[in-house]
């Protein structure tokens, strides 16, 4: 009896011991839903920056970083929030992590601020979070739609088009971006003849063509889904013969669109945030080892998220939420050793003897003004049924 | 005179083109609903959704036979696998109808219940279609796309506007013109027809006078099915196929059966083609068209459009409350529901 109670004892004093050690980030992203075939590959690629760190023994004296994942389903702002205050309340986590701009939204205001726990978002995209009040609290890995409204009005303009007809799917991201572009395609001198939002999950678009051939334009840009609206707009647009050039947002960027419509739109170009460089290049060979494709969706920004969540508590030396929010900044800028994707390792020793790094990852990570990523994006042109991609902007 | 002359292509091709090929679409719909409500007396919501159940079978037929290799270019394939469509939607129907329908017709239920029994099995085929097929957008049609498209008859004609014309649009017009003759003929002429419009006039009068009233609702769903099935394929084809559009022309093809009057197959022609056209006249922007037709001093700068294209489904909403205000049987004087 006496040894049973003492074996009971002591497992639960190394039970205890290990909790203790384990530190936990929530991986708030939406599992289902309209993005439920992206994220998972977002999660895998953030655990896998965890478990890099954690394989290398080095973090925070031996303490292990323990991903826990909860359903945001991308477009239920009290879901998402309930699922996040679940994390913070009942299993501790240090910070949080989620996907659309508009749950994330919801959690920075319901639960980040209120609890002070810091947000990284490998994909919220909306302008609206650059200029929102966060407390210093949110972080994002991916640039901002306003950055894309900006790059491809540039190159609408270095194409020489004056005057572009732009419509947008109906909602956060659509109505961001078309802002931004025509703002910054104003700036430029360009005029937008019409800026009309269409709604996604119709079956005819000649109506919405009807109006944008109206107001005519020499390109039609679309800021759409390229399996949704963006595609019917597409399609409508070539079987009327309104318009024959497209310009496209990066939710175009879509096998399908191009299989449906690629061979009717030759000429038409795009962009899609991208990265490339030594950066990507480890990424993809690491992803390659742990046995996931790199080149889907927010991957590369997920696993710098993770990363650098990592890296923000090394630096501070201590697992909380003050401790990342306020040295995020100083590991993913300069000054200090380049960091890549898969020497994380090699950052903790840095970092241990007091050197300074600049998590560079697998996107070129800088961020910028309230914590987001500048961005880089691939510009592409359509031709004979695929992409080409012309370069980087 | 090339002004006019443009400025009526561009109307062609925006309007009344698109606008034919929709009405043609919504009076097949329309007709299977004033039918049953005409024989079985309830207005039967489950109607989108059987277009639905109809058009997946012949898709999956159609890509069977694709994967097989069969073609009947420069025809779309999907036309091989129409009747193929058109029997299974009958058949559910028909299962429907002895399973649930007749049950409450032998309890002489209100029709209100009718209603509610149909908001039933439309839940029900909804949820086979997405469970089958998905909730995606799919596109089934092969052969030849155009009959002339707008690039070929701006090269042909010399004009600045094109005009376009589909392959599919043209066959929705034409399979719509032969069903609706044959259906009249068989209305009007045949002894099965004449049973019908007798049960449908009087119920009580078409018993005494020895018409099986089972054999009557069972052709009436044979009639819709076909007329369901045939319309949803050629919606899909002539646009795309996705469970949820089908949802949503219930409305419009409710809009045209009630403004035509319900229980007219007549009005729910004509109601097809005017909720078509109201929705596609009101929501264009005539910037181009008047800037054709005026002199370049009265061109406007805006763009002439009544209501932006998202409001679509509320003209069709918007006509029906009118015409039940203004005159409840409809301009064909059908029953007031």
């Amino acid at each position: 009896m006496k040894k049973l109670v003492f074996a009971t004892a002591i497992s639960v004093a190394l039970i205890g011991t290990a909790l203790a050690e384990e530190v936990k980030v929530g991986l708030v992203f939406g599992y289902t839903g309209p993005i439920e075939s992206i994220t998972p590959g977002m999660a895998q690629s953030a655990e896998t920056a965890f478990k890099e760190i954690n394989d290398s023994g080095k973090w925070l004296n031996g303490k292990k970083l323990t991903a826990i994942r909860a359903d945001s389903t991308c477009t239920d702002s009290t879901t998402a929030t309930s699922a996040a205050e679940r994390l913070v309340t009942s299993d501790k986590v240090v910070a949080l992590m989620s996907d659309c701009s508009g749950v994330t939204t919801a959690i920075l205001n319901n639960v980040s601020m209120p609890n002070g726990i810091p947000l990284i978002s490998p994909s919220a995209t909306s302008p609206a979070l650059s200029t929102m009040e966060d407390g210093g609290l949110f972080f994002r890995t991916s640039p901002s739609d306003a950055r894309a409204g900006q790059v491809l009005s540039e190159i609408l303009h270095d194409k020489g088009y004056k005057s572009v007809a732009v419509t947008y799917t109906n909602n956060d991201y659509g109505k961001g971006y078309a802002d931004a572009l025509a703002m910054a395609f104003k700036k430029l001198g360009g005029n937008i003849t019409i800026n009309a939002a269409h709604e996604d999950g119709k079956g005819d678009y000649s109506a919405d063509i009807g109006a944008l051939a109206a107001a005519g334009g020499d390109v039609l840009v679309v800021l759409g889904y390229g399996d949704q609206g963006g595609l019917g707009i597409i399609r409508a647009a070539v079987d009327l013969g309104a318009f024959s050039k497209f310009a496209l947002g990066d939710g175009m960027y879509n096998d399908t669109m191009l299989q449906e419509v690629g061979a009717h739109i030759s000429g038409s170009f795009g962009i899609h945030p991208a990265s490339e460089g030594k950066g990507y290049d480890a990424f993809v060979s690491l992803a390659n080892a742990a046995g996931f494709e790199p080149e889907k969706s927010y991957r590369a920004q997920s696993y710098d998220a993770g990363a650098l969540v990592a890296l923000a508590m090394a630096k501070g030396g201590s697992a909380d939420g003050a401790t990342i929010a306020a040295n995020l900044l100083k590991v993913s800028n300069t000054p200090g050793t380049p960091i890549l994707p898969g020497e994380l390792g090699k950052a903790l020793d840095i970092i241990k003897s007091g050197g300074e790094i600049d998590y560079v990852g697998a996107t070129n990570v800088e961020l910028i003004g309230p914590g987001e990523a500048a961005g880089t994006y691939q510009e592409y042109v359509i031709e004979k049924k695929a992409f080409r991609s012309v370069g980087m902007r | 005179m090339e002004d006019v002359l443009n400025a009526l292509i561009l109307m062609t091709n925006f309007v009344l083109v698109p606008g034919m090929a929709y009405g043609a679409q919504l009076a097949l719909g329309a007709l299977g609903i004033t039918l049953i409500f005409s024989i079985l007396r309830f207005a039967n919501f489950a109607h989108g959704d059987l277009m639905a159940f109809g058009t997946m079978i012949t898709i999956l037929l159609t890509w069977w036979l694709q994967g097989a290799g069969f073609s009947i270019a420069p025809l779309p394939t999907a036309l091989l696998a129409l009747p193929f469509g058109i029997i299974a939607a009958v058949t559910f129907s028909l299962v429907i109808d002895r399973s649930i329908y007749r049950f409450y017709r032998q309890q002489g239920a209100a029709p209100v219940v009718f209603v509610m029994v149909s908001l039933g099995v439309m839940f029900t085929l909804n949820a086979i279609v997405r469970f089958v097929v998905g909730t995606e957008d799919r596109r089934f049609i092969d052969g030849e796309r155009f009959i002339i498209s707008a690039g070929e008859f701006k090269s042909i004609t010399g004009l600045a506007e094109g005009l376009a014309f589909r392959q599919s649009q043209a066959l929705t017009v034409i399979t719509a013109i032969i069903l609706v003759v044959a259906l009249f003929w068989f209305l009007q002429k045949t002894r099965t027809g004449k049973a019908m419009r007798a049960y449908s006039d009087n119920e009580d009068l078409a018993l005494l006078s020895g018409i099986n009233p089972e054999r009557i609702v069972m052709i009436t769903w044979i009639i819709a099915a076909s007329l369901a099935t045939i319309a949803g394929v050629l919606y899909g084809l002539d646009k795309s196929f996705k469970p949820f559009t089908y949802f949503q022309l219930l409305l419009p093809m409710f809009a045209a059966a009630i403004v035509g009057g319900i229980g007219q197959p007549v009005g729910a022609i004509a109601g097809g083609f005017l909720i078509a056209f109201s929705e596609v006249t009101v929501t264009y922007a005539y910037k181009r068209f008047l800037g054709h037709l005026l002199p370049e001093s009265l061109a406007p700068g805006n763009l002439v459009q009544l209501l932006s294209t998202d409001y679509k489904f509320a003209v069709s909403f918007v006509i029906l409350v009118l015409v039940l205000l203004v005159r409840p049987t409809g301009i064909f004087r059908g029953r007031v529901l």
